[in-house]
């Protein structure tokens, strides 16, 4: 529920230009700046970020040449559904659907009218999960993509239903399931009814599992609340990010709860591969082949 | 009552726990301890006991009733190991084919270290999915306070009902003022907009029944043993293909009132 420090940073575009004309911190961070600008003199649209985790100034092009992944640290920065379809899915294969799906504020929660209207602002999409059908090398399968540019992929009744109805059109049409996960849990401005959804989603997941189909998931960061305790660890293959933050309670709540001091690298992918919550740690940059290998040895590849 | 009256009502030190519904509704209670895989939770009670003389199966979260045994409860705020316990108590119930009662009573899932180490989320995610096909009626009550993924935990059911003072939240109406407002001292106002009260979820259909407490406790075992055998009958009827189905639409239908 608690949406932890931003670590990742999202990469949009509205960050990045924010990042260029601001004043530089240090010396430092300006010098390299100057530096980068005599390397590329003639590239005045070539705009700079300071990576989140290594501080260091990273050129927006090519971080995003990169898959996202700073070039320096590796640090994996947070991307919206439109990048990471564009690394997992054959070119012109994905299929949206339910894209203008929304729900109405059913509790009439004061402010959350607002809240919606900046989050599709900052997004450019109607609700925090993208949902459709791609190939994978081939391979066709259902597709969720959760948003952290979209109110930090909180799950309200729009997103639990989108989810839902993945799960159901995968189950009729019999096709694997793999999805990316991002969220700060369930989206308390829905109050119960968020919670509902955790139930519902569950529902359509173990119909699809029932049915005989793979189900994929790829944590990312961070991956939290809600939406860990629901369809983020229900998935027959769990594949995670590295460094990806993976809770229920976030790392801020139990520290102001227990009053104790976090052990290194609590709750991150790496933490929850050791403690047999992970399958895999896989590198963005090979996700693509690997969801492919899973998907033909679970299809064409299976014994009959 | 102001929505955070009942809130305080819920949690209040008076108030009977898991513990005494039992002994007031059932009969033989005979308590089942551990999941078999790490260690026993004693924020989860669960076992069999007698309805009107017939088997069902018995879970509840326990706060505790005195200081010493809240804190060796941890308050009702159970860890992993407390719902695979529950887990194990479902699946023997199913293989067994009696039906499972669940009483709800937490702040929420435990929040601490231990808890995300040994997979508080997955252990939440397994109860989710296990119930969803748990092929067994299952009518959950909610006794005093639903927290959150804990309290849902074991509220995956046929019917959810509520006492009239119990509340289900999403999240605690401090830690929703904290974050909206940056102050915990507007709970009040956060109950109001988080719309929790038993009549609040009667009305957004997430519940079928709410049981008065005015008349006394007695009463309410007495309300509570009389609706379950009939709703617990009227499952156990149904057919299996049927009762999965009908379970399924009734979380189904939940905040399905958008476009396209
Ligand atoms: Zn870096």
């Amino acid at each position: 529920m608690i949406l932890e420090k931003q670590r990742g940073g999202l990469s949009t575009g509205r960050s990045i230009s924010k990042t260029l004309f601001r004043k530089p911190r240090n010396a430092l961070e300006g010098g390299e700046r100057a530096a980068a600008e005599a390397v590329a003199p003639n590239v005045p649209d070539r705009l700079m970020e300071a990576c989140p985790g290594c501080k260091a100034m990273i050129f927006a092009d090519q971080l995003a040449q990169n898959a996202g992944i700073c070039p320096n640290c590796g640090l994996h920065h947070r991307i919206g559904p439109a990048r990471r379809i564009a690394l997992i899915a054959d070119p012109g294969s994905y299929h949206a659907v339910n894209e203008d799906f929304t729900e109405p504020n059913h509790l009439g929660f004061p402010g959350y009218d607002e809240k919606l209207r900046r989050a599709r602002a900052a997004s450019g999409a109607a609700e925090g999960v993208a949902t459709g059908f791609a190939r994978v090398e081939g391979c066709p399968c259902a597709l969720y993509v959760m948003d952290p540019a979209f109110m930090m992929g909180s799950m309200g009744t729009a997103v639990g239903e989108k989810i839902t109805r993945l799960f159901e059109a995968a189950t009729a049409r019999r096709l694997p399931v793999v999805g990316f996960t991002v969220s700060g849990g369930a989206r308390m401005q829905e109050g119960i009814l968020s919670l509902m959804q955790m139930a519902k989603t569950s529902g359509a997941v173990r119909r699809h599992g029932d049915a005989g189909l793979l189900y994929i998931a790829v944590l990312t960061d961070p991956t939290t609340g809600g939406v860990t305790a629901s369809f983020a660890m229900e998935a027959d293959i769990t594949l995670a990010e590295p460094g990806a933050l993976v809770a229920f309670a976030g790392p801020r709540v139990i520290e102001q709860t227990t009053h104790q001091k976090l052990p290194e690298g609590f709750q991150r992918a790496e933490f929850l591969l050791e403690h047999g919550f992970v399958d895999l740690i896989v590198d963005r940059r090979s996700q693509r082949a690997t969801i492919a290998r899973l998907l033909r040895l679970h299809g064409e590849e299976a014994w009959t | 009552m102001k929505a955070y009256d009942k809130v305080l009502a819920a949690r209040a030190g008076g108030r009977p726990t898991a513990a005494s519904f039992i002994e007031g509704i059932f009969t033989d209670f005979i308590e089942m301890h551990g999941d078999r895989r790490y260690a026993d939770d004693p924020a989860v009670i669960a076992g069999i006991a007698r309805l009107n003389g017939r088997p069902v199966t018995v879970i509840g979260i326990e706060r505790g009733a005195t200081l010493e045994e809240r804190m060796r409860r941890n308050f009702g705020s159970a860890h992993p190991e407390g719902y695979r316990k529950a887990l194990r108590q479902m699946r023997l119930a199913e293989k067994f084919r009696r039906p499972v009662v669940c009483l709800v009573d937490t702040s929420g899932a435990a929040c601490d270290i231990g808890a995300e180490e040994r997979g508080e989320g997955q252990a939440i995610a397994e109860n989710l999915t296990t119930m969803m096909g748990l092929r067994v009626p299952i009518v959950s009550v909610v006794i005093g306070e639903g927290g959150s993924g804990g309290a849902l935990a074991l509220a995956v059911a046929d019917e959810v009902w509520m006492l009239e003072n119990a509340v289900y939240s999403v999240i605690s109406p401090e830690g929703a003022a904290s974050i909206l407002w940056k102050d915990a001292g507007a709970a009040d106002r956060a109950s109001e907009c988080l719309k929790l009260t038993a009549h609040d979820l009667r009305r957004m259909e997430v519940v079928e029944h709410v049981f008065r407490e005015r008349d006394g406790w007695p009463r309410v075992y007495d309300n509570l043993r009389a609706a379950l055998w009939k709703a617990l009958g009227h499952y156990a009827g149904m057919g299996e293909e049927a009762l999965l189905a009908h379970r399924y639409e009734k979380f189904r239908k939940i905040g399905r009132m958008g476009e396209a």
